[in-house]
């Protein structure tokens, strides 16, 4: 018991990043799905072509190579400062999931039912308004559940950030180790649970969205 | 030597050396992934148990390996494991690798034959059960070969993610390419060829097996298998 009374407020400390990292990467990670789902979409070649190479890429490499890549190459490659390391580990995240979770964006929206298409075409709406209205609102519903399994992987995902030498949870508990060996088995459980307990709302959350994805959509 | 700029000349100097990692990183994929569909059937077997409060543990346990980084599973196998008392037993980075992303990844692979079984429709258990079959017979002529097919795509899937997710053993020291590209980086002090050829090599490799698995998808969804079922059951009836 004493163990844990010394460990948790050490481990406290990197709780600040790792929320913040998931936060931001979630927000544009998000973004960057809506972005390149519709672009995928789109009627032009060359955004469509540019956006699948970019899904591609992200999706056919791994995430640690990937953040290890934007680190340490990028600054030097095209002498742009991602300003630091947090920003680093932000982009890298929301770029890998904003790329698998596009996938999600471009399915809902095709699988919406064609009927739907026409009954809006036959209303006279145009382009926009059809996609506004009629196809959007259901093939959001749709993504809600996938977004949520999606936001596990990322809070899962933000403890890599400790790796390019970020102060997050799993930092101060490598800290603890070293500090004192002996300690490994407790320090790596409380940090499995922190990030447990981060997970529950979004295990929650996940399977709200799953009722509420099965209401509402026009078959 | 540059380190300032790309340069072709480290890009040729490094390749050699990061390549030498390859057989690690696929060796490790392959035992991770065999261990994963291994270890998934007894999550799916641990599930099947007709007991309520024992489902429930073993639910949240699965939840809990599931929605915790792999990563510090890694650490927690590699460096906490030894020193616990009585059971603890110091491991090879490799093993620790397998044995952690194994486990992480079996929770999923779990829920694919889940779903995989419970896509069976409800009338095949009660027809197999009306024409009298043994359990035996009913799992391994009617449900098992309606189950897996649909399920070999997903299971395919995730034998690429798991090659995506062993580079996270590089952190507890398995010399795969990540690591070969590290260490290149290190001593040369340049990161970005080394680690642009880690890139280049999981595309190479990763790229071509996503789209054979969206063809077999596309066979899977044909339904192959239920109609060799139906017959089972139908020369049984006509017997």
């Amino acid at each position: 018991m004493n163990a844990i009374i010394d460990i948790f407020p050490v481990l406290m400390q990197g709780i600040t990043i790792t929320i913040t990292v998931l936060l931001a990467s979630a927000f544009f990670g998000y973004l960057m799905a809506f972005i390149a789902g519709l672009c995928r979409l789109s009627n032009n070649i060359v955004l469509r072509k540019f956006t699948g190479f970019y899904v591609e890429i992200f999706r056919g490499t791994s995430l640690i190579v990937q953040l290890f890549w934007l680190f340490y190459a990028i600054p030097i490659l095209f002498g742009i400062e991602l300003g630091s390391n947090w920003w680093a580990g932000v982009i890298a995240i929301a770029l890998n999931y904003g790329a698998y979770m596009s996938e999600v964006v471009r399915g809902s929206i095709l699988s919406i039912a064609k009927g739907q298409t026409e009954a809006a075409t036959a209303l006279n709406m145009s382009r926009l308004q059809r996609m506004r209205l009629v196809i959007f609102p259901q093939a959001v519903r749709m993504m809600l559940p996938e977004f949520g399994n999606y936001l596990i992987q990322m809070l899962k995902a933000t403890s890599l950030v400790s790796l390019i030498g970020m102060t997050d949870i799993l930092y101060y508990g490598d800290i603890l180790r070293s500090n004192d060996l002996s300690q490994a088995p407790m320090v790596y459980l409380l940090v499995l649970v922190f990030y447990f307990i981060m997970a529950l709302p979004l295990i929650w959350l996940t399977r709200k969205m799953e009722q509420v994805s099965k209401k509402g959509v026009a078959n | 030597m540059n380190n300032n700029s790309w340069s072709w000349e480290t890009f040729a100097d490094a390749f050699p050396i990061v390549i030498q990692g390859i057989g690690i990183t696929l060796g490790l994929t392959i035992a991770c992934y065999l261990f994963a569909l291994v270890f998934g059937l007894v999550w799916t077997l641990l599930r099947r148990v007709p007991n309520k409060p024992f489902n429930w543990v073993i639910t949240w346990i699965m939840e809990f390996i599931r929605s915790t980084p792999p990563l510090v599973q890694l650490f927690f196998l590699y460096y906490a494991w030894p020193m616990i008392p009585v059971v603890g037993v110091a491991l090879s980075p490799f093993t620790s690798a397998v044995l952690g992303l194994g486990i992480h990844f079996s929770t999923y692979i779990g829920e694919v034959y889940r779903s995989g079984i419970d896509g069976v429709d409800k009338g095949q258990w009660e027809a197999s059960r009306a024409l009298n079959f043994s359990t035996r017979q009913k799992w391994t002529k009617i449900v098992l070969p309606q189950a897996i097919p649909p399920t070999i795509p997903m299971l395919g899937n995730y034998l690429i993610i798991m090659f995506k997710e062993v580079p996270l053993a590089s952190t507890i020291g398995v010399v795969g390419i990540l690591q070969m590209a590290n260490d290149y980086g290190a001593q040369h002090w340049t990161y970005i060829e080394p680690l642009t050829i880690v890139a280049i090599l999981f595309l190479i490799l990763s790229y071509p097996s996503a789209i054979l698995i969206k063809k077999l998808e596309n066979r899977v969804n044909g339904n192959f298998n239920k109609k060799s079922a139906l017959s089972t059951i139908e020369k049984r009836g006509a017997a």
